[in-house]
């Protein structure tokens, strides 16, 4: 931290005090201000932002103590130090039960004062940079990985390099549950920007006022409840990329200010009058249809325009089903291991199940149900019986779709049910025990096949 | 025509005078003149303290100065102070006109050990170059060498050079350029 990015703010009854202070932190090339009593303090509080405050422990009206655990509130890693004419253990105790980072007698040595500004700071900086370190790490964290091996998906991730090497705005258009996100990060993490953070925003999550707030900070004071100054996620963004999910779902309002954000680069907090400059590049995702909001008035063709300068569709899973083992053989091995179970891999009628389904909750839905499957899992292959879909209906019979075939798989998984048994069978099935006896024979099915097959 | 004032105030010795001078003229490209002025030492010595404080001291110093002052230098050997600390070398306005420093805690016997006159004479020169740095609107600087580092106690002083590095050098000239335009602004410290 440069010194005059630190702001120091001496509160101190006595101007003598004041002054000299002022001096010598001026001469640091910090910026100071100063405050005769707590009422002063805590306007100039609201006034400025500040990293260091120095305070006087006798004053008039509120004392040091109290003034301390007010600053506490509004911002509690504001580093505070105790000045005082008198030494009182107990003074100092509290002080420092309080909160303060530490206490000083008047006057103090040179040499003291500096050090303990220098480790005000140090500990100032350390706790800004953890800060925005788990928040880089919240945002670094990839959850997934982009998987399939389709040439649809080659295509997207052809697009993917191609488009990570420019700063064009790119629209991710695709059903709920794609990847989109994931390929956001994808294209973030092979850009020049990779070592900024990609901030993720999900437009439809936030009521409009919130969103807005959410979006571009706030100064204290600019609403009811904003307590203190707050970065928005397009400050957090400066440098990186801003990953706008659901863009179709923002308000009209929300539509123009975003416009003249990513056309101007800079916006002021709200409540705020400074004018902040940012540089960032905006991906943004949707499921859809925008010209179709367009045609409608519900969306801005401008802003349309200005975020789809590049445009990636990605494909549902029912368009690309060679991928569905390989997306299934994915997350099994990533819930196995978490869930510390030993499942290694699907029956092949249950992978003949997953390939025919039409997923339309898409990767995230295969996510769920292998998640769900592994749970049930007895031994180390996932079976037809451990999946349970959303949405039954979609599902294919795995063996084909001719009647014979569904006829066939009924009959095996329902033996498979009653472990053999005929009679239970058939009382499930609602045939007679002969009727199975006859089909059996017409499929050849034997008890030894059914048990390699099935157990 | 504007000049560094060189202005003795309480100072037993001023063998030391004629060099600091030179040398004041060598960094700061500009004359100086050495004058002495009337000065009330009883009104800021503080009896508790044993001190003089530096402030009230600086106070007085640029009272009235000469037309022809650019800068002005109080060089002292008693012991000084600001409310604050328990003891300064010297003390300057930034972006002002006055600077004073004092000899006493420069001086070797000061902290028990044998006197030393060459060590007390670089630290003065140093320590007067660094005031006067703060009129010319320099803050403390990082680098360990420049005399514009911050020193808080005399061996501190001796880890330092005499010299201004590159970067403050450039700031100072940028600062002479400005207030030619714009006037030098004579206010009690600088911005407040």
């Amino acid at each position: 931290m440069k010194p005059e990015e630190i702001g120091i703010l001496i509160v101190d009854d006595e101007a003598s005090v004041r002054d000299s202070l002022y001096q010598w932190f001026k001469a640091d090339g910090y910026r100071v201000d100063t405050a005769e009593d707590a009422a002063g303090a805590l306007k100039k509080l609201q006034e400025n932002p500040w990293d260091i405050i120095l305070l006087d422990i006798k004053m008039p009206g509120m004392d040091g103590i109290e003034l301390q655990n007010r600053i506490k509130q509004i911002d509690k890693n504001i580093v505070t130090i105790i000045i005082t004419a008198y030494a009182s253990v107990d003074t100092a105790i509290q002080a420092l039960k309080d909160g303060a980072f530490d206490y000083v007698t008047k006057p103090i040595d040179p040499d003291d004062l500096s050090r303990l500004i220098r480790n005000a700071i140090e500990k100032r900086r350390l706790v800004t940079e953890n800060i925005q370190l788990r928040q880089q790490i919240e945002e670094l964290l990839l959850p997934d990985e982009v998987v399939g091996e389709s040439p649809a998906m080659k295509r997207v991730m052809e697009m993917v390099n191609t488009v990570a090497k420019t700063d064009s705005t790119v629209m991710i258009l695709g059903e709920s549950g794609t990847g989109k996100e994931l390929i956001a990060r994808a294209i973030h993490s092979r850009s020049s920007r990779r070592y900024f953070p990609i901030i993720t925003i999900n437009c439809g999550a936030y009521p409009e006022g919130l969103l807005e707030s959410e979006l571009f900070g706030h100064e204290k004071g600019a609403f009811t409840g904003a307590l203190y100054r707050r970065k928005g996620k397009l400050e957090m963004a400066d440098k990186g990329t801003l990953f706008l999910d659901e863009i179709g779902n923002i308000s009209e309002k929300m539509q123009m200010d975003l416009l003249r954000v990513i056309e101007t680069k800079n916006f002021t907090r709200l409540g705020g009058d400074k004018a902040v400059d940012v540089d960032f590049r905006v991906i943004s995702a949707t499921n859809k249809d925008l010209e179709k909001a367009i045609k409608e008035g519900s969306f801005r063709e401008d802003l349309y325009y200005r975020l789809n300068v590049f445009s990636i569709l990605l494909p549902p899973l029912r368009e690309r089903r060679t991928d569905i083992p390989l997306i299934a053989k994915y997350f099994l091995s990533k819930y196995a291991q978490s869930m510390n179970k030993n499942v290694v891999g699907f029956a092949p009628q249950a992978m003949e199940m997953f390939i025919g389904y039409d997923w339309p909750g898409n990767i995230r839905e295969v996510r769920n149900v292998v998640e769900r499957a592994i749970v049930v899992a007895q031994g180390p292959q996932i079976q037809v019986e451990d999946i349970s879909f959303p949405f039954p209906s979609l599902a294919t019979p795995s063996g084909g779709a001719s009647l014979e075939e569904v006829e066939k798989d009924q009959i095996l998984k329902i033996l498979n049910q009653t472990k053999g048994n005929i009679a239970q069978a058939a009382e499930i099935l609602k045939i007679s025990r002969l009727t199975i006896y006859n089909k059996i024979e017409k499929y050849h099915l034997k008890k030894d096949d059914l048990n390699k097959q099935y157990l | 025509m504007s000049y560094i004032y060189v202005v003795p105030i309480e100072l037993e010795d001023h063998s030391d005078l004629g060099m600091l001078e030179a040398f004041i003229f060598d960094t700061f490209h500009l004359k100086t003149r050495r004058r002495e002025f009337e000065i009330n030492l009883e009104g800021v010595f503080d009896p508790s303290r044993g001190q003089y404080n530096s402030s009230l001291i600086l106070q007085q110093l640029i009272m009235k100065p000469p037309p022809d002052a650019d800068k002005m230098l109080g060089v002292l050997d008693v012991d000084l102070f600001i409310p604050i600390l328990t003891f300064v070398f010297g003390e300057a306005q930034l972006k002002g006109i006055g600077a004073v420093v004092s000899t006493q805690r420069l001086q070797n016997q000061f902290y028990g050990l044998p006197e030393n006159r060459e060590v007390t004479s670089e630290r003065l020169l140093k320590e007067a170059v660094h005031e006067l740095g703060h009129t010319f609107g320099l803050v403390h600087c990082s680098q360990s060498k420049c005399v514009m580092n911050s020193s808080t106690y005399a061996e501190n002083i001796d880890q330092k050079s005499a010299e201004l590095c590159p970067l403050c050098q450039k700031s100072i000239k940028a600062e002479r350029n400005g207030s030619v335009k714009k006037g030098f602004p004579f206010s009690w410290w600088g911005e407040k």
